[in-house]
């Protein structure tokens, strides 16, 4: 049987009537950076907190390292938090701050200094020691926190957003900084963020949530490339869902018909029947643009709209039957990438396994 | 640049002129007039003879005073230890209750305050005197429910207790008294600045402590005590100041024996007619006040430079 670091079976939390997390099973690995992510108020932090066990399950058991935590209070967990808005002591110093958990576990005094001096320097920051978090900066704040909790070597370690509060640049390098830590001290790290496109980028594994449930649990390309519902692939990147109903199956291919009149040839996934309700999924940056038909296969429409935005160059495409498909171009420079003006009729193919057909 | 500076000094004494004014007129000037009322005499018919004599302060040293000024000293911080062991755990019972019953919560707490404070000192007089509503009962029900008992279940210990039952308690005209009541005048003075520290606390910092291996005793002494220090400070000084000046609670619930400064001054004013030693004596309490409050005062405000 594997050791998990952290494990939740059918873990329910209520507060009154609203359900913050509903029948959540997860399971992550030693040594994993593990992503929660969903959208505001889908339950992140309250699976964090029932992991930390600030909060107590409703129903449904937590086991971290195999250990059922029922009855364990927070200060008997080896899990450490860095907190949202990383809620530093404002009366201690940062050596203070960084040396609390280990003075809590009665570490000899000259092993906290040595391990205190050792964490700040894991997170570029020392000489700071004497200062108090509030002649800190965001980002060096941020640090403390994240030395704060490290410090004590954790069976894993939880953080809730920690890069919210940061801007945009330092968000990026940070995001780059905390993965190359995560490698090098081995600590699995379960990892709260709405932003998909951090998932994506640091984590080993994401657990896709939304209204306190967990949809899916997969690499960053599974929840990316075969998202297992609408919500998944929507929230996950961009994506054109076409609502349309099945007509016909043959054995790999599946033909829908999206609005009536629109007709699309789509990789059939398994257990799909005539006559179903289906979402056609089909990413923006995987559709090629042609001026000319390719051939019958391809979908005629209009410019709708054209977005410049740097990196690429955004489509809006008018079908047929008045829906609009985002269509991506990476711009290539100069002339190599065509460029299609406002209210030019163009033609829409994309390669069969590229679309999804998305049952729930 | 120098005529800048003096008009900005201009400009702030202008701004702060009506506050001094009002300072220097209410508050410098009788002390002025105290202080040099201080070093006279008491004429043979009441009067003040001005002498020029430090005689008061030697007086001042009268173990009968020294002893009064402890008292009033071991009252008053008796008082304010038990506000803040009552006062501190209710700011936090008050601060833990949901948002819309917190303010009702607080004007419960201010509302005896609607009523004079001689009139509810006087209540506390019903209630503890020999005859008062207590001891109706000590030397009522719980007499006569011992003497039942005692029929029913002949057993040794009931004569003592019948005994005590008989007589009623010491409750008025002790020092337990006048601290009590002291408490009972002075508590919302600890619990408002106690609460406006608790409710400033950011829960998170102490699942913060408990995250990082704090048990809640050790988390409450590390984090929540320190955070909360200043509301202390505050409150104390809120209730101590007023007990060590405190004359009609001693005077209406210590009667004749548990004797405060204040009462000592106001008699020196108000019966002897001695004002040269009234003043004496109120200028020293006040000197007294004004530098414990200013040591404790720094402590608080070092706390709070600390945190802003
Ligand atoms: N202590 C609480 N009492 C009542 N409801 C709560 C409590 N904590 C959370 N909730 C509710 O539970 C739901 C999930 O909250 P949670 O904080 O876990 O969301 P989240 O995914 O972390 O959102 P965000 O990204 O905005 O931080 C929300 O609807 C929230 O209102
Ligand atoms: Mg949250």
């Amino acid at each position: 049987m594997p050791e998990y670091a952290v494990e939740l079976r059918g873990v329910s939390k209520s507060f009154g009537p609203v359900v913050a997390v509903h029948d959540v099973t997860l399971a992550v690995r030693e040594g994993e950076f593990f992503a929660l992510l969903g959208p505001s108020g889908c339950g992140k932090t309250t699976t964090l907190r029932l992991i930390a066990g600030f909060e107590q399950p409703t129903s449904g058991e937590i086991y971290i390292a195999g250990q059922p935590q029922r009855e364990i209070p927070p200060y008997r967990r080896p899990v450490n938090t860095v907190f949202q808005n990383y809620a530093l002591f404002p009366h201690m110093t940062v050596y203070e701050n960084v040396a609390f958990g280990l003075q809590m576990q009665r570490v000899p005094r000259a092993e906290i200094r040595r391990r205190v001096e050792e964490a700040l320097e894991m997170v570029r920051l020392p000489g700071l020691e004497d200062r108090r978090p509030r002649e800190l900066s965001g980002g060096q704040q941020q640090r403390v926190a994240l030395a704060r909790a490290l410090v004590n070597r954790p069976r894993v370690l939880l953080l809730d957003e920690p890069l919210g509060a940061l801007d945009q640049k330092l968000r990026k390098a940070m995001q780059l900084e905390l993965k190359a830590l995560q490698h090098r001290v081995g600590i699995t790290f379960i990892y709260v963020t709405h932003d998909q496109e951090e998932a994506l980028t640091m984590s080993d594994r994401i657990a896709v949530m939304n209204q306190g449930r967990v949809l899916q649990v997969g690499t960053p390309e599974e929840v990316y490339e075969r998202p297992a519902d609408r919500f998944v692939a929507d929230f996950i990147g961009e994506t054109n869902l076409l609502e349309g109903l099945v007509t016909e199956v043959q054995a790999d291919r599946a033909t829908v018909r999206v609005n009536g009149t629109l007709t699309l040839q789509v990789g059939a996934t398994e257990g799909i029947a005539t006559g179903q309700a289906v979402a056609v999924a089909i990413r923006p940056e995987k559709i090629a643009l042609h001026s000319q038909p390719p051939g019958p296969y391809a979908i005629p429409g209009v410019v709708h709209e054209v977005v410049y935005s740097g990196a690429d160059i955004r489509y809006l495409v008018r079908l047929t039957d008045q829906t609009l498909i985002q269509v991506r171009l990476q711009n290539m420079g100069n002339g190599s990438t065509p460029h299609f003006p406002r209210e030019e009729r163009v033609y829409l193919t994309w390669r069969p396994d590229a679309a999804r057909l998305l049952t729930a | 640049m120098a005529f800048h500076l003096r008009r900005d000094t201009a400009r702030l004494l202008a701004l702060i002129s009506p506050s001094l004014t009002w300072l220097v007129v209410f508050f410098l000037l009788p002390l002025l007039i105290v202080f040099a009322i201080s070093f006279g005499q008491r004429g043979p018919y009441g009067g003040i003879r001005w002498d020029l004599t430090l005689a008061n302060y030697a007086r001042l040293l009268d173990p009968l005073y020294l002893r009064i000024f402890a008292r009033t000293l071991a009252i008053s911080l008796a008082t304010t230890g038990i506000s803040l062991l009552i006062g501190y755990p209710m700011a936090f019972f008050i601060a833990t209750r949901p948002r819309r019953w917190r303010n009702g919560l607080l004007i419960l707490l201010t509302i005896p305050f609607w009523t004079n404070f001689l009139v509810r000192t006087y209540a506390w007089l019903l209630i503890l005197r020999d005859n008062g509503l207590i001891n109706l009962f000590w030397t009522g029900a719980v007499h006569t429910t011992i003497q039942q008992l005692a029929a029913w279940f002949p057993l040794p210990w009931w004569d003592e207790l019948l005994r005590a039952t008989a007589e009623p308690l010491r409750l008025f005209g002790t020092d337990g008294a006048v601290i009590l009541g002291l408490v009972y005048g002075w508590l919302p003075d600890m619990v408002l600045p106690c609460y406006a520290a608790v409710e400033r606390l950011d829960p998170r910092l102490v699942e913060a402590a408990q995250d990082l291996y704090a048990n809640r005793v050790r988390a409450f002494w590390r984090v929540v005590f320190p955070l909360t220090r200043s509301g202390i400070i505050v409150g104390s000084i809120l209730v101590f100041v007023p007990c060590v000046g405190a004359y009609v609670t001693p005077d209406l619930l210590g009667g004749a024996r548990t004797m405060m400064i204040g009462n000592v001054i106001y008699s020196q004013f108000m019966m002897v007619r001695d004002y040269p030693f009234g003043s004496a004596l109120s200028f020293v309490l006040m000197a007294l006040m004004l530098m414990g409050t200013m040591i404790y005062f720094r402590l608080g405000a070092e706390e709070e430079r600390r945190l802003a």
